[in-house]
């Protein structure tokens, strides 16, 4: 362990944020994680009903979602590389890129959830409660429950690299002083990291 | 941010920054500050909890209706265990006494983030709105007991939503809390403050910060899913639909039973500082003390199904979890030998804080030991959901956090205030409370054992004594609290002033003025080898 000696009075701790930050997604983990653990009690008690249930879903706009995040997670990767090298342009750039492939994500789901809802499919619409068993029924409950809550983060995600870009345009975060946006990336790839685990969860293991 | 180069001219309570009167402590960024505000808020709903208490014992007082019936009581002990639990137990003595003197404990001018700070304070108050505005509005308090199990809780008619949404709120909040006290026990320790000079204290707020922070997000995510199956019927908790209520018991408990830790080790860590103090000698076995903290803090995530022994779970699961259950008894037992030990051949200077910390062991051994009642699998069978289940937790809960928060209120009251309280009334207040303490929950022992059952408004004529014993000793009980609160509100502004270290202790935060400082320390202070935070001679 090191000893820091703190003299001034407004300071600066890029160790602090950085270790804020990652205690603030084993949180995030620990949220989803019982999400998780829901989903692997009624995926192991109805096998059946959740391959069928599956089936339902669009595997292409899955997987399509999986890589455009994939492709995000990189560009806002790279936005702090070229901060570090001292290039603005290139940084704003890429974080730009990052906010437009999160809108079309968020694009995609709203196409995805909306077609689930011209076929009466809902949590507790009449459709599924009437025409699908308990299991089918638990499989969509989560899965609406799941993805919303991830979309919400990528909301969340969204608005936070925005104040990243103001900021860097602003020049308040700068090579010296990334804590803002490398946070913004560590949260972007949690966001990233979690649909990794949704996408196979609801839409590969049929 | 402070700018100023000596704020030293002013302590913290009289210093003038940005905002003026009120907006310059609810906008404050100063830990001693946000620690206060904790404090006051804290008070009130403890207060309020109380009067409902008060209230639920006095309906007790004969069988039959007395002053309240069936719906009314079920939304009493519910508002009561909501308020107690989230509101005061699990912030009460971090987000007072950690948020006051943790940085000064660790030589640091305050939290890693203040303004993450202050912002778990706002999300406090948000939280305690969200939960009143229940009682206000919709059709009726919540009833279904502050577990919110299901299927009750999205079945019941009440207004349950902006109770449960409160207390994801009041989650968050711990969470801010937890993180912020993690950050800065890594980053901010003093030169030479070791991990182990660190004062006790500060190792159970470190525990408890890694328990807010892992186990919270548990219980915010089964609160949403409740909220959920209330608004939506998603199903997963219900089994009309194919979902499971046990499982929802089991997420709740996989929270709420390390919740009890997060009660517990700062309370722990406030006695661990007052009995060297008054002992006038180092503590027997520090890091016993730290081991078993951390102990504690690891194996109270692995025995929440002993909240469900009777709830449906396979024989072997019983097992594993009632083994580990009496296994954590093991460190908390550790600790009562330390302190009893700590005392032995001390020059104990016998003062208000500890009269509290002997009390504090004398009721938490008996919660402890009654807990391990229930932590048998036969016994529990007899006994689950009987008075002697109320009483166990209140001996722990409230015997133990509570007399522990008494303990450190009075401990650190000079420090925080620069004035010392009556010690006469202190010390009367002091006994009238524990003796109104034992009356009130010593009974519901006995009445459990008899086959009382807990959250009803009407009992058998059978238990009628024990009753009368019971609601006696809630009104002695809250006579004490009257006579302490009373004692302490009064002195912090009328008190004696006292110096820098009225109990000649060795921790860093009386080294400092009392009250502190803006900042705390001018200078950084510096740990030498041969400094300790229980160094006496």
């Amino acid at each position: 362990m090191e000893e820091t000696a703190h003299t001034e009075h407004v300071h600066y701790d890029a160790e602090a944020s950085k270790i804020g930050m990652w205690l603030f997604i084993f949180t995030e983990l620990l949220l989803f994680g019982g999400l998780f653990i829901i989903y692997s009690v009624y995926r192991f008690k109805n096998p059946e009903a959740f391959h069928l249930a599956a089936t339902e879903l669009n595997t292409t706009i899955g997987a399509l979602n999986t890589v455009l995040l994939l492709i995000s997670s990189m560009t806002i990767a790279m936005s702090t590389t070229t901060l570090q090298l001292k290039k603005k342009g290139a940084t704003l750039g890429l974080l730009v890129i990052t906010c437009v492939i999160g809108v079309v994500f968020l694009v995609n789901k709203y196409f995805e959830w909306g077609v689930k809802f011209d076929h009466g499919i809902w949590p507790g619409s009449e459709h599924l409660l009437n025409d699908f068993s308990q299991g089918e029924i638990l499989f969509f409950g989560l899965y609406f429950v799941m993805t919303g809550l991830h979309a919400l983060h990528i909301i969340i995600g969204l608005i936070i690299i925005v104040v990243a870009v103001w900021r860097v345009q602003k020049g308040t975060i700068h090579e010296n002083r990334p804590s803002l946006l490398e946070n913004a990336g560590l949260y972007w790839h949690l966001v990233d990291l979690i649909w990794i685990f949704l996408f196979p969860l609801f839409y590969l293991i049929t | 941010m402070q700018t100023g180069h000596s704020a030293n001219e002013a302590n913290y309570l009289t210093y003038k920054g940005k905002y003026k009167g009120l907006l310059g402590w609810i906008f404050s960024t100063d830990h001693k500050r946000i620690g206060l505000l904790y404090l006051y808020s804290i008070m009130t709903m403890f207060s309020v909890g109380v009067l409902l208490g008060l209230a639920m014992k006095f309906e007790l007082l004969a069988p039959g209706k007395t002053i309240m019936a069936a719906q009314t009581y079920n939304a009493a002990f519910t508002v009561h265990g909501v308020i107690m639990i989230f509101m005061v137990v699990i912030p009460g003595l971090p987000a007072v006494f950690g948020n006051i003197m943790l940085p000064i404990m660790i030589g640091a001018k305050d939290v890693a983030f203040p303004k993450l700070n202050l912002l778990s304070w706002w999300l406090y108050v948000l939280g305690v709105m969200l939960v009143l505005s229940a009682l206000l509005f919709g059709n009726g308090a919540p009833d279904t007991g502050w577990t919110f199990y299901a299927p009750y809780s999205f079945k019941s008619g009440t207004n349950l939503l902006p109770a449960v949404f409160g207390a994801f709120v009041l989650g968050f909040s711990s969470i801010l809390t937890g993180l912020n006290f993690l950050v800065t026990i890594h980053r901010l320790r003093c030169p030479g403050m070791k991990w182990t000079k660190l004062p006790l204290f500060v190792w159970t707020l470190y525990g408890t910060a890694w328990i807010q922070l892992l186990a919270t997000p548990v219980i915010g995510i089964t609160l949403v899913l409740v909220a959920l199956e209330r608004v939506f019927g998603i199903g997963v908790f219900d089994p009309a639909l194919g979902g499971d209520p046990v499982l929802y018991q089991h997420l709740f408990w996989i929270y709420s039973h390390p919740a009890v830790y997060v009660m517990i080790l700062p309370a722990m860590g406030a006695i661990s500082e007052i009995i060297p103090t008054f002992s006038q000698k180092q503590i027997f076995g520090y890091k016993a003390i730290i081991a078993s903290t951390m102990a504690i803090a690891f194996v109270g995530y692995l025995v929440w199904g002993h909240h469900m022994f009777t709830a449906g779970m396979s024989g072997t699961a019983q097992y594993y979890f009632s083994l580990l259950t009496f296994i954590v008894a093991i460190p908390s037992a550790i600790k009562v030998f330390n302190w009893i030990s700590t005392m032995y051949k001390g020059s104990i200077n016998v003062q208000t804080p500890l009269y509290w910390a002997a009390s504090f062991i004398f009721v938490f051994l008996i919660g402890g030991l009654s807990g391990l009642v229930l932590g048998a699998l036969a016994t529990d069978i007899y006994v689950h959901d009987t008075a002697f289940v109320v009483a166990h937790f209140h001996y722990i809960v409230f015997g133990g956090t509570g007399f522990a928060f008494f303990a450190a209120m009075h401990y650190w009251f000079p420090k925080i205030y620069g004035r010392m309280y009556d010690k006469g009334w202190a010390n009367t207040g002091w006994l009238v409370f524990f003796i109104g303490f034992l009356a009130l929950y010593t009974p519901m022992f006995y009445l459990g054992m008899m086959g009382m059952p807990r959250r009803y408004y009407d009992y058998l004529d059978e238990f009628h004594g024990g009753n009368i014993l019971s609601t006696f000793g809630s009104w002695i009980m809250v006579t004490g609290l009257i006579i302490i609160i009373t004692n302490l509100v009064r002195s912090a502004r009328k008190g004696e002033p006292t110096g820098m270290n009225p109990w000649h202790s060795k921790t860093l935060e009386w080294t400092v003025t009392s009250p502190p400082p803006v900042e705390n320390f001018d200078e950084l202070p510096i740990i030498g080898k041969d400094d300790g935070p229980y160094n006496y001679k």
